[in-house]
């Protein structure tokens, strides 16, 4: 009984999440153009799709910045917590209050307040500025998830290799390096979810020249959205679907 | 409509400062083979000053000055009581500011209200509903646990702004609930333009940031704690109302940080679903950046929000000291 | 092995970077959807210019966009009021008239206009009027006042502009004032008049360009509407109706003006040439749905557009209308009384 009540409630607020992308998904089939009048089933829009110069070039611009943004935030967000690990404590306080403070301010004033740094120095605000933006949120949300994996690693591995006289470099890519690889990896595929999603942000550190899907979804959204966009984020839902199905095997086997 | 002109001198002279300053950084390790390893995280030091803590200090500056760059308080007085500057104004274009008849000077701050509101009742609908499907999944029993929690990822893939737009068609006087009803025959309900649908949307885009800490926290925990519990004579309510609930605290106060933050500035939703009747305080603050074009009391609303969420922060603090509630995943 | 698949990701990833090339082209900054697409086909087919058209969704959105980007955009389309400040703040540059073979097909009322008194910036693009589109199935009586979207018979069935100007407009001309008002006690009573249509719960929404489609599905029975959205949700459905209401109201234009940072300033011309050709402005009229200042493409549309009351207002009607003008320094007091209305 219990069993029942427990699979039916977890069963309702899947229904709630999923509830507006089966709307958005029927939606794409829909032969006319309307949001709320059913014109018959077609595979039109997703023909369209491939054709419509903008739409390309924003995923372009959504996926490129993705990978690149999540590439460097990797990076630096990866060596600034091996670093901020090995610091002393209040250092190390301070490193990580500066870490939480861009993750605890609102989108809008993260969005903002770079819009008034590119404007104030005179930086062309495109591509470039956009990427810059996605690294800075995304880096926080690295350290934070490497963070716990130097904790559990034991501290004096990196000691010992130096004093067997290994280089630091070469300690970092053989000692630390292989410890936190997962801690990295889901750095990684977080820096890159969010930055796929990203909408205030990049709304406020781009033109309009430049436009990646949210800001051009949300230009369209006034006007009524063209199934399109529709069909497009059907299929970018099944291709995120099958990446992460072959992501969560690959690290399943290891662990069990 | 790609805009692939390379961008101005200030882009390449922060990149190449930025790769020289990597360089030297490199060089220097190599060189002295003793040093600390703190000096790994300078690039990100550099990093955050130039594109965390600068812009801060640009919102501050903005935020104290008015249009020419002189030096003011008015942008906060203005929050306070919105006539103000433009009573200033009508006084320095000679007219008498009486002539206004006094509008609602409080509209700002009644915002700001509002939004703390909406923001709090979002949390807590999305602690009740979340908490018990993260303990549902979480519960050892329970094997699909695991998979079931990548279905609440999902639904984030797809772009926020088309998800609230299909709540749009779901909930519109003429949508497909409505028609729903209708064909069951039943009345039509007005569901939309109302706080009621914002806080729907609300809820909606933000539950799985209450789902995944909790269900994080309720897994890691040790089941021989809840065991001995047990064995020691505990019932189940007992158990899980001083070992188990006491135990997934972090992960409380990590899902109520991600989800009040985001909520209290939530912008568009309130534009679509609610009509544009109740306004959000991040709508204030876009609307006053973007169609007013009024940095100065713009980047004052920024930074009275950002005082105010680290005023919260630093009492959840105080909750969860390690600040172990910090991390998503 | 591994060395290999290092460097072929190092090439992937600088293969993500965009790549600057050479073409002919020219930056369209304009009203999401407010062109036929076949238009900017034909005109990159015939000149070989590609067009990159922007959008933009509010006339301020694209001031701050026009001031914060120079050599961003070409060819603008903003409204009236706009023209006056962008040629005060030297945003725009004089049009090579000679290069514009078709102008002399432009509707001599719209030349001259107050925001471009000596007619050198500008190039009428499209006009209309704003109104109420009212759905007749929904109201009893045939809606000719502002009156009737002020009274609380209608209570939850009125859809309001969130755009400042075109609501307190309404306010205004009810209330029987200039849309350009600068004496405060007219500003205060239209502000005060919309606070209580919000509170008395007349209001259902303040949105833009959601409101059309809605208005076909039936969502509401009146809106404050620009007249080719109008005519857009009319060709729609049937029982719509749209009025100039007779207390007087809003008549605008959007011009066609050059960006004075423009890198494609000789294409520019070209392009607003081939827009001002009547059978181009005829299929862009076709398309938007707006009144056309274009004479020869009137000539070429006949009387389905002549008879048209929405597109072809009478004397009458546009003589009791208003042209925006830019308010200079009492914007902000536009805008404050803007955030006690929606903050209310």
């Amino acid at each position: 009984m219990m069993k029942v009540l427990k699979r039916s409630y977890l069963a309702l607020i899947l229904a709630f999440l999923y509830l507006p992308i089966v709307v958005l998904v029927i939606q794409s089939f829909n032969a006319g153009s309307s949001r709320a009048v059913w014109e018959g089933f077609s595979l039109r829009w997703y023909g369209e799709l491939f054709r419509n110069k903008n739409i390309m070039d924003a995923l372009y611009v959504t996926v490129s910045i993705a990978i690149l943004a999540a590439f460097f935030s990797t990076i630096l967000g990866s060596l600034a917590a091996i670093g901020i690990h090995a610091m002393k404590k209040r250092p190390q306080a301070f490193m990580m209050t500066l870490t939480n403070l861009p993750m605890t301010m609102p989108d809008i004033v993260t969005g903002i307040s770079l819009m008034l740094l590119f404007i104030f120095t005179k930086v062309q605000r495109g591509y470039w500025t956009m990427l810059l933006a996605h690294i800075t949120f995304n880096t926080p949300y690295v350290i934070l998830s490497v963070m716990p994996k130097l904790k559990q690693m034991n501290s004096h591995a990196y000691e010992a290799a130096l004093d067997l006289g290994a280089t630091p470099v070469y300690a970092l890519f053989h000692v630390i390096l292989p410890e936190i690889k997962p801690g990295i990896i889901t750095g990684a595929l977080m820096a890159f979810t969010l930055s796929l999603d990203d909408f205030t942000v990049s709304y406020f550190t781009t033109s309009p020249l430049v436009q990646n899907l949210s800001t051009l979804i949300y230009s369209e959204a006034r006007r009524g959205i063209k199934p399109t966009m529709n069909a497009l984020s059907a299929l970018m839902f099944i291709l995120l679907l099958v990446l992460l199905l072959i992501v969560n095997r690959r690290t399943k086997e290891p662990q069990a | 409509m790609l805009d692939l002109k390379m961008p101005v001198w200030g882009t390449w002279l922060m990149a190449l400062g930025f790769i020289a300053f990597i360089a030297l950084l490199v060089l220097y390790i190599r060189r002295h083979k003793g040093m600390s390893r703190s000096l790994f995280a300078s690039p990100y030091t550099l990093w955050m000053i130039i594109f965390t803590v600068l812009p801060i200090i640009l919102i501050a500056y903005y935020a104290f000055t008015d249009a020419n760059g002189k030096f003011t308080f008015d942008n906060f007085v203005t929050f306070w009581d919105s006539n103000h500057t433009m009573n200033k104004q009508l006084i320095e274009m000679g007219f008498d500011p009486a002539e206004m008849g006094g509008g609602r000077g409080t509209v700002n701050l009644d915002t700001l209200v509002y939004s703390l509101w909406m923001a709090f009742l979002c949390t807590l609908i999305c602690l009740l509903l979340g908490y018990p499907a993260a303990a549902i999944m979480a519960d050892r029993q329970f094997k699909l646990g695991a998979t079931l929690v990548v279905l609440f990822i999902i639904p984030m893939w797809m772009n926020f702004i088309l998800r609230t737009i299909a709540w749009m068609t779901l909930l519109e006087d003429n949508g497909l609930i409505n028609k729903l009803l209708i064909w069951l025959g039943f009345e039509r309900v007005q569901l939309m333009y109302n706080s009621n649908a914002v806080q729907l949307g609300m809820v909606y885009n933000f539950l799985p940031f209450m789902v995944f800490p909790i269900y994080n926290a309720l897994a890691k925990q040790d089941v021989k704690l809840f065991e001995a519990s047990m064995d020691l004579g505990a019932n189940r309510w007992l158990t899980f109302w001083k070992v188990t609930f006491p135990l997934s605290l972090p992960g409380v106060v990590s899902g109520i940080t991600m989800v009040f933050m985001p909520a209290v500035t939530t912008f568009f939703i309130p534009r679509m679903l609610g009509g544009g009747n109740t306004e959000m305080f991040g709508d204030l603050i876009e609307r006053t950046f973007l169609t007013a074009n009024n940095w100065n009391l713009g980047s004052a609303l920024s930074l009275i929000m950002m005082v105010l969420i680290l005023l919260s922060l630093g009492l959840l603090r105080k909750v969860d000291p390690d600040g172990e509630g910090g991390s998503m995943l | 092995m591994k060395k290999l698949a290092f460097i072929l990701s190092i090439v992937l990833l600088v293969s993500l970077f965009p790549v600057a090339l050479a073409q002919e082209e020219v930056n369209v900054y304009n009203w999401e959807d407010y062109i036929d697409e076949q238009v900017l086909e034909m005109f990159e087919q015939e000149t070989g210019i590609k067009v990159n058209y922007i959008n933009f969704t509010t006339n301020e959105d694209m001031m701050v966009q026009l001031r914060a980007n120079p050599g961003a955009f070409d060819v603008i389309f903003p409204s009236d009021y706009c023209v006056e400040r962008m040629i005060a703040e030297n945003l725009i540059q004089p049009i090579d008239m000679s290069k514009i073979t078709n102008h002399s097909e432009i509707d001599p009322r719209l030349l001259n206009p107050d925001y471009d008194p000596t007619n050198e910036y500008s190039v009428p693009y499209m006009w209309g009027t704003v109104g109420i589109l009212y759905n007749s199935t929904m109201v009893e009586e045939d809606i000719t006042s502002w009156a009737s979207m002020f009274d609380s018979k209608y209570a939850g069935q009125v859809f309001m502009m969130d755009s400042y100007r075109d609501t307190l407009g309404a306010a205004l001309k009810y209330l029987g004032y200039s849309l350009n008002t600068r004496v405060p006690a007219e500003l205060s009573a239209a502000r005060d008049l919309l606070i209580k249509q919000k509170q008395d719960g007349i209001v259902k929404a303040y949105q833009v360009d959601e409101t059309k489609d809605k208005m076909v599905l039936g969502e509401a029975a009146m809106a404050l509407m620009w007249s080719g959205d109008a005519q857009y949700a009319i060709d729609r459905n049937a029982d719509l109706k749209f009025v100039v209401p007779s207390e007087g109201s809003n008549i605008w234009v959007d011009p066609m003006v050059i960006s004075s940072t423009a890198q494609n300033g000789e294409n520019a011309h070209t392009l607003i040439d081939f827009l001002t050709r009547p059978e181009i402005a005829k299929m862009n009229c076709d398309y938007i749905r707006y009144s056309s200042p274009n004479l020869g493409a009137i000539a070429l549309m006949g009387d389905e557009y002549m008879q048209n009351v929405v597109l072809n207002p009478s004397e009458e009607i546009t003589n009791r209308c208003e042209y925006f003008h830019d308010v200079g320094d009492f914007i902000n007091v536009y805008n404050t009384l803007w955030g006690q209305i929606k903050g209310s």
